[in-house]
């Protein structure tokens, strides 16, 4: 009863301050009341959760068995399905980890750190490729987990094993490619500038491209890397590019008295930068340093020009599945959801993260 | 111990002499690149002798051997490769200019009405932004291109818009402008932009000497109407529509023909590069116009400046400032990004060039520098543009 006259207030002076913003809020007003019980009946109410095949699917809505179907596939791709706990395994200790290192001392916190840059990664490689003990001159061979071709690697955890390796290893790259370029030494300066500005002025599907065509021919003739490494190396360096710029704009807002200060008390260049200005500099441009990772994130799709099938390439081959044809629109719904929620959640902690250190300055 | 000992001494004899300081390091890196590079080169030549490849550029005059589907300029499969490439560049350059044509108007809009004071529009808005910003740019271009465009009508029940416009699943045709007379016309709007120019640096002279104000955009505007009209009326140029038309070609097929049309590809791929790139445009505007504190309007208006003379003098000037470089970047971004045409076969550089033509003649090395040398060239056009563009906006302190 009392919020009537809050809510007129409210809408008087929200929805219908004059008249070309009432005429505006009655359009659209009228546009929800049109589109959006059509989309929810066929998204929801009209939609086919059950069952296990397309001709199960009635109705008009949506076909969410395309989904259930190929679940398995969109996540691990084409891995072996008596192998998938080691993905499964490698993600929960990725995950236990982070988790533990909220909630435990910074002490303790600093080694879970330390754990998750130098050895979770190579661990994770080893336990999704798996690996032998091979010693020729020994002839031992003892196969302690069975390989697993990087070919049949794909969907959803394809997704994050790339884009973590690339933004683990494109953050350091990156670090010092800004502090090249900000360099009083010509060469090193000169070189970082061509260097940034070549990988920032290409597309990053030539990047691929040449990665996967061209890159087998600037190594000797025996040695094979594997493609779906080149393709990380390729991102990983494109992003360096990017990430260096985010901290060269950080290092130039730094004040010279900090660069000064720091060289009067005698520190050299690798100290005054690693304990000086790089913790300043960083701060500053950590919604810069999220976008390029959120950047990087929605790049990985690009990998299937190369024939390499993350999430998206997965949902594209199951929709040119004969069995499966005409769900194109759903597992785009489904991926964009998928894809939406991540980008979302890492741009929101983002701007916490922004927050918290901007309170601390104060 | 004794290794650190080592290194103490090591940094001890380095920091005595600044010299090896100073040169020292850009020895090493200089090396590390010349050595990177000559690794690749020899190996390179190896590979490539014992696969018995050639290499060199005269691939380019060799026959092409393969159709592209949308070509700008004349084409088919007896023209060189070289050609080729050009008709894929205009591909490219085709889609960055419509992307960006429309990323801007859509941007601008959806910025403004963030800051609108209608709670529904700002809102809107914001979930715009959100939505498109947060999807990968490849599976927006799936979406338009495998699931939307699909879903249009055939030939025979086309949308038509206003007479003019055609819609269907094979495209988008409009009518064709045929003119006559064109270089009259041509010509005549070169002399009126030359006119204007001319005029305004006169004008401004004046201003700066005497004070004295001219109309300037009304009379820019009168030059450049009157001038091509008057050579439309003088000069006998014409221009007459050739409308596509719906025919028949078998019992059941229908199809339009004749007037200009946008194939699929295209449609998708602007669409999809419009509406991602304009979401971070519209943030770049936000932030531009809420960069604007409000002591400059309310200073302005204590000057004695109306409104629309605080709008065109005051706040407009500044927020390009704000807004100009991020934009710049989107631009080049999306420049950049068209070339994710060749996932859904639109015929760009990318596709022709790096694709099909490589998969013919096998000259990676070549044809992969070719692709990227064409995209830093365009990469820096634009941004030597919007630089001069933005020097003309600073702040000139004096």
């Amino acid at each position: 009863m009392i919020n009537i006259n809050k809510i007129y207030q409210w809408s008087r002076t929200n929805l219908f301050s004059n008249w070309y913003n009432s005429l505006l809020s009655l359009i659209i007003v009228f546009a929800f009341i049109k589109f959006i019980p059509p989309l929810l009946n066929w998204l929801f109410f009209d939609a086919t959760f059950r069952g296990s095949s397309k001709a199960e699917c009635y109705g008009d809505g949506a076909c969410w068995i395309f989904i259930k179907v190929w679940f398995q596939k969109l996540i691990y791709g084409l891995y072996p399905e008596n192998q998938v706990w080691r993905i499964n395994l490698a993600f929960l200790i990725l995950i236990f980890s982070v988790i533990t290192s909220i909630f435990v001392k910074p002490t303790i916190r600093r080694y879970i750190i330390i754990f998750l840059i130098f050895v979770f990664p190579f661990l994770a490689i080893w336990l999704i490729g798996g690996f032998a003990i091979d010693i020729e001159s020994l002839e031992i061979y003892i196969p302690i987990l069975e390989e697993v071709d990087t070919r049949v690697w794909g969907g959803l955890s394809l997704t994050f094993i790339i884009a973590i390796f690339a933004m683990l290893f494109c953050f350091p790259i990156g670090i010092i490619l800004a502090l090249g370029r900000r360099s009083e030494l010509p060469a090193i300066k000169y070189s970082s500038i061509v260097f940034i500005e070549f990988w920032r002025g290409v597309p990053l599907i030539t990047v691929l491209f040449m990665a996967s065509v061209m890159f087998p021919l600037f190594l000797p003739g025996d040695t094979n890397v594997d493609k779906l490494m080149r393709c990380v190396i390729g991102i990983t360096l494109f992003e360096a590019a990017y990430m260096a710029e985010v901290v060269r704009g950080g290092l130039q807002a730094l004040p010279r008295g900090q660069y000064d200060a720091a060289k009067s008390l005698g520190m050299g260049y690798w100290q005054m930068n690693a304990l000086i200005i790089l913790p300043q500099a960083l701060k500053i441009v950590i919604p810069g340093i999220a976008n390029t990772f959120i950047a990087l994130f929605k790049d990985t799709p690009l990998i299937l020009v190369v024939g390499l099938l993350e999430f998206l390439g997965m949902i594209k081959l199951a929709g040119a599945n004969p069995d499966w044809l005409g769900f194109a629109v759903e597992g785009y719904v489904f991926a964009a959801t998928v894809y939406w929620i991540f980008c979302f959640s890492m741009s929101r902690y983002s701007q916490r993260l922004e927050i918290r250190f901007s309170t601390e300055r104060k | 111990m004794i290794f650190k000992n080592h290194i103490l001494r090591a940094n001890e004899f380095i920091a005595e002499r600044p010299k090896l300081q100073y040169y020292l390091p850009q020895a090493l890196t200089l090396f590390f690149i010349v050595f990177v590079i000559g690794y690749f080169s020899f190996n390179a030549g190896v590979n490539m002798e014992d696969q018995g490849m050639e290499t060199g550029f005269s691939f380019l005059g060799g026959e092409a051997q393969f159709d592209i589907q949308f070509h700008l300029i004349d084409y088919h499969g007896g023209m060189t490769y070289g050609r080729a490439y050009l008709v894929g560049l205009l591909n490219t350059i085709l889609v960055a200019v419509l992307g960006i044509f429309f990323a801007t108007i859509l941007g601008v809009t959806i910025g403004i009405a963030r800051l609108s004071t209608n709670f529904l529009v700002s809102r809107i808005a914001e979930w715009y932004v959100e939505m498109f910003r947060n999807i990968p740019l490849l599976l927006q271009l799936f979406f338009w291109y495998f699931a939307a465009l699909r879903a249009l009508p055939p030939p025979k029940e086309s949308y038509i818009f206003f007479d003019f416009a055609i819609l269907n699943i094979k495209g988008l045709y409009i009518p064709e402008f045929v003119w006559t007379n064109f270089n009259a016309f041509f010509y005549s709007i070169l002399v009126s932009i030359v006119i204007v120019v001319l005029f305004i640096i006169w004008a401004k002279k004046i201003q700066e000497r005497t004070g004295k104000q001219y109309r300037k955009f009304a009379i820019s505007s009168g030059i450049i109407i009157i001038i091509p009209f008057l050579s439309i009326i003088i000069g006998g140029v014409g221009l007459e529509f050739i409308h596509p038309e719906l025919k028949q070609i078998s019992e059941t097929i229908f199809n339009y023909e004749g007037g200009s049309k946008a194939i699929p590809e295209l449609l998708a791929l602007v669409v999809a590069l419009a509406m991602y790139t304009s979401t971070f445009i519209a943030e770049c505007v936000r932030a531009g116009i809420e960069g604007i504190t409000k002591g400059q309007k309310e200073a302005a208006a204590s000057i004695g400046l109306t409104p629309g003379q605080i709008l065109r003098l005051v706040i407009i000037p500044q927020a390009l400032r704000i807004i100009i470089p991020p934009t710049t970047n989107q631009y080049l971004n999306l420049t950049k990004n068209s070339s994710l045409a060749a996932a859904i076969a639109y015929p760009d550089i990318v596709l022709v060039f790096a694709g099909t033509a490589l998969m013919q003649t096998g000259r990676a090395i070549e044809i992969i520098s070719i692709t990227m040398l064409s995209y830093l060239t365009l990469s820096i056009t634009i941004s030597i543009l919007m630089n001069w563009y933005n020097k003309k906006m600073a702040i000139k302190e004096k």
